[in-house]
């Protein structure tokens, strides 16, 4: 069973049809690319798939249950993480805590026990916080944990926002546009990143991406959509010989 | 029923006010996305410069309409000047600000006129000269004064004024393009500090010939007499749907006319509970107001 | 076992300044000691009122512009707890001494106070928080307002003649205990997971909610807690001036409470303290200036916010300075190297 399947999803903003019967699937433990020329309508699938917005028919399957129409934090918990194209860090926070945000939803620890702070609640803490070193570890952001995020380089902040993501300990992590503004020699760390990513924490991914490189050189299967509507799907190979897709990207001629 | 259509009177001419002050909240916030407390202050200081004004101007000219028409003028020019300085002096500086900054600034502004309106024109309430001499018309069986008649004719003319200036003027075109979209109006090459500062002073205006009218109406004047007549007229403007000139007009009939029947047919002491009321109602079941859009943040 | 040493401590400490308070300001040598002691009280009052309403617009980042109303809400329902059932509950606890049926009644109108405010902050908070934007300045200013004129028109507590003859039950003891209470809820909920679940809706709803914060749960649970402890400080209050009069309670007073919490630095515990602090004991030294004191106010608010808008303390609070050296130190000791210094200062535009 797919992990997550799109069923004629479509979503209209008053006269706008921005995504229209759009079908896809990804497997567990899939890499799985989403590309198209600007404005056809990428980000908004992720928005639909993460219930920031809701479809206006069509349905999304997240393990076989349906998850459309479910508020984004009840989507999260379920098992999908993001992150954003433009980076939507905590800013005034540290590094640990960006990351130990997203423990939160799993604490057990009621607001009692907030403030009185038994030992159960210290232990708790204390485990989110070592949990949280070795995700930063992994991205090579242990160093600066206590820094604030807002004073990360930019590429550190897009790593964080990866990490951040990774801690709700999701099923499949979106990822829009990582690369963007990366130079040639961090979009190659990336690509290693991400399927480093997928192997040790067992997720599937799906990325949004501009740069080609990254996404025909990561991705398993790619899904090409123009003007909210899926053209082709199929291995990078198969896509970069795509007669419609090479027309959307390039015009006629 | 000749109450009844008295009362309907009575509310009309109270909206106008509220929707002449309710405009100014509305077109700010539809610019800068700041609820200016501030406001309700300026419409103090209009009923004061009209105030003094009068007792310099009174009896300059031949006619008392023309004496009327010249202190309400400059008293909207002065209140114009006002939110202008206002605009640049406090506001200006925490643009790039959080928005509570600019709230807290905008709080802080409001007790600064009141009780600098305090120490200068006193606390006590000052009674507001009649500017033109009031005579009855008999409207079948209804009783209204010329003052009531000129009040709402000189508010909707105002109102329409406003609108031709907003849906007919490149200016007022400029104005909507940034309430829509400062950033991109700027890259349009719209002067968004200018136009900002325009808002201000419009806005200001407004509430001086708001203050001005109620104070030909009722006509005792206090320092805080802008307190309670500003977060009614935020209300209306809320109720309206805050950024929509229509809505701010409408929000403040509905409410001059709650206020009004509850007064005439229910009790006086909860008139000035039910503008909050009705707010609160209307929040529930349509959030951006009767007029209003709900906004989609874009992710 | 730390905890209950920790908090035997602080009553006992409590108990003993309350001694020393009442000796040497109610009873003893110092002419004006009763001034002195009603300040010290206004002050802890303010400073519960502050704290808590900073767990709503500083940390949390929503805001609220009718702490007032709670505060009403609270001191109106202490009192007729205390005024109408008082009798009734010192003849239930008969057995105890007289001090211990004051506290008895005092914990009860306290519990009642709590209670409400928190049902009344549930009711305000729930339909106004779902929406994202100004709604909640907008609605709580009309609950102030609402409550207000409600309160003006039930005559059970006074209606507009004010409600008098509230037993004096409330001391420095209680007052300070609230204070206590306060701080150390904010301050533990601030360093907790929930702490930080507020600030990132402060700082990124969108980013929050994707991290599987329900974002209007939180909200609404920030804002009862501030409501709550605004309703306490309310009992605290009546209690102590023994007449409550809606004068008290008007906007004007949640725009005091706003310009405490902005003097000292939006979300920082101790700034809240500080502004409460300030703009109880200022006033009084400025009195006499009585016309200027407003103005001086408000100007001050300004230029602060133009010129240093996270106040005079800001959001690096002492207490998480403390706790980062604290850190470090732990760190040192276990020979892992202290935080590298930034890359470089580079931002993510």
């Amino acid at each position: 069973m797919a992990l997550l399947r799109l069923q004629n999803a479509t979503i209209r903003f008053g006269g706008l049809l921005a995504v229209k019967d759009l079908c896809f699937a990804i497997e567990e433990g899939e890499l799985f690319g989403l590309i198209g020329p600007n404005g056809a309508g990428k980000t908004t699938v992720f928005n639909m798939i993460t219930g920031v917005y809701s479809p206006t028919s069509g349905a999304i399957l997240f393990d076989g249950k349906p998850i459309h129409g479910k508020a984004p934090h009840v989507i999260a918990a379920s098992g999908i993480a993001r992150t954003f194209q433009n980076i939507r860090l905590f800013t005034s926070m540290s590094v640990l805590e960006n990351v130990l945000v997203s423990a939160h939803m799993r604490s057990s620890q009621g607001v009692l026990a907030s403030v009185f702070r038994g030992p159960a609640f210290h232990r708790e803490e204390t485990a989110h916080r070592e949990e949280a070193m070795r995700l930063l570890a992994l991205f090579q952001l242990d160093k600066l944990a206590d820094e604030a995020a807002s004073s990360l380089p930019y590429g550190s902040q897009r790593r964080l926002e990866i990490a951040r993501a990774l801690a709700t300990k999701p099923r499949l992590l979106l990822l829009d546009e990582p690369a963007a503004g990366m130079n040639p020699q961090e979009a190659a760390d990336l690509m290693r990143l991400i399927r480093r990513i997928r192997d040790e924490f067992k997720v599937s991914i799906l990325l949004v991406e501009h740069n080609m490189k990254v996404v025909m050189g990561v991705c398993e299967r790619i899904q090409v959509v123009v003007h909210g509507e899926g053209i082709a799907m199929g291995a990078p190979a198969e896509i970069r010989k795509d007669a419609k897709v090479i027309e959307a990207y390039l015009g006629r001629e | 029923m000749e109450s009844f259509l008295q009362q309907l009177i009575n509310g009309i001419s109270l909206g106008s006010i509220y929707a002449l002050v309710a405009l100014g909240y509305t077109m700010v916030y539809g610019v800068l996305r700041l609820i200016n407390f501030a406001h309700g202050d300026v419409y103090m200081l209009g009923a004061y410069f009209g105030f003094y004004l009068s007792r310099i101007l009174q009896g300059r000219t031949p006619y008392h309409l023309l004496d009327a028409a010249l202190v309400m003028f400059l008293s909207m020019l002065g209140c114009a000047i006002c939110g202008l300085l206002m605009e640049r002096f406090a506001y200006r500086p925490v643009r790039r600000a959080s928005r509570l900054t600019m709230l807290i600034i905008a709080i802080g502004l409001s007790l600064l006129i009141e009780n600098a309106g305090q120490l200068i024109f006193g606390a006590n309430p000052k009674f507001f000269p009649q500017l033109i001499p009031e005579s009855h018309i008999k409207l079948g069986g209804l009783m209204l004064t010329n003052q009531q008649v000129i009040v709402l004719l000189t508010a909707v003319t105002l109102m329409i004024l406003l609108n031709l200036f907003i849906y007919r003027s490149r200016t007022g075109k400029a104005m909507r393009a940034v309430s829509f979209n400062m950033d991109a109006a700027k890259l349009m090459g719209i002067d968004t500090d200018r136009i900002i500062a325009l808002t201000f002073a419009l806005g200001s205006a407004l509430a001086a010939a708001g203050g001005i009218l109620v104070s030909i109406n009722i006509p005792g004047i206090d320092p805080l007499m802008g307190v309670m007549t500003g977060l009614k007229a935020f209300v209306a403007a809320v109720l309206g749907g805050i950024g929509n000139i229509f809505g701010a007009v409408l929000g403040g009939l509905i409410l001059g006319l709650a206020e009004v029947m509850v007064a005439g047919y229910g009790s006086s002491t909860y008139r000035d509970a039910i503008a909050f009321l009705i707010l609160i109602v209307i929040l529930l079941f349509k959030p951006a107001g009767l007029l209003g859009k709900g906004a989609v943040e874009k992710v | 076992m730390k905890r209950i040493f920790f908090v035997l401590s602080t009553l006992s400490l409590l108990g003993l300044l309350q001694w020393g308070v009442t000796t040497l300001l109610l009873d003893g040598p110092i002419r004006q000691g009763p001034y002195y002691y009603q300040i010290l009280i206004l002050a802890g009052i303010n400073i519960v009122l502050a704290v808590s309403l900073n767990l709503t617009n500083g940390i949390a980042g929503q805001f609220s512009i009718g702490h007032a109303g709670f505060f009403a809400v609270g001191a109106y329902m202490a009192a007729s707890v205390s005024y109408y059932a008082g009798p009734a509950i010192r003849g239930l606890v008969g057995f105890l001494p007289l001090a211990g049926q004051d506290a008895a009644v005092l914990l009860l109108a306290l519990a009642a106070a709590a209670l409400a405010t928190a049902l009344a902050g549930l009711l305000v908070g729930i339909p106004s928080l779902r929406l994202r934007g100004d709604y909640l300045a907008i609605v709580t200013l009309g609950f102030g307002e609402i409550i207000r004129v409600l309160i003006l028109n039930i005559d059970a507590v006074g209606g507009a003649r004010g409600f008098s003859g509230i037993p004096k039950l409330s001391n420095f003891f209680w007052v300070y205990l609230l204070v206590a209470a306060v701080i150390a809820t904010v301050g533990n909920l601030l360093r907790s997971s929930y702490g930080r679940a507020f600030i990132a809706i402060r700082e990124n709803e969108i980013a929050a909610q994707a991290m599987g914060i329900d974002v209007t749960r939180h909200k609404v649970l920030a804002f009862v807690i501030s409501s709550m402890f605004a309703g306490m400080a309310g009992c605290l209050f009546g209690h102590y001036t023994m007449y409550l009069h809606t004068n008290s309670f008007t906007f004007v007073k949640s725009f005091e409470i706003i310009i405490m919490i902005a003097i000292g630095g939006l979300g920082s515990i101790e700034g809240a303290v500080l502004g409460a602090v300030l703009l109880t004991v200022l006033p009084e030294a400025f009195r006499g200036f009585e016309s200027y004191r407003m103005i001086i106010y408000s100007l001050a608010l300004i230029l602060i916010m133009i010129y240093r808008p996270q106040g005079i303390l800001g959001q690096a609070s002492v207490l998480k300075r403390l706790g980062a050296r604290m850190a470090a130190r732990r760190s040192a000791q276990g020979n892992v190297p202290v935080t590298a210094p930034a890359a470089d200062g580079g931002n993510g535009g």
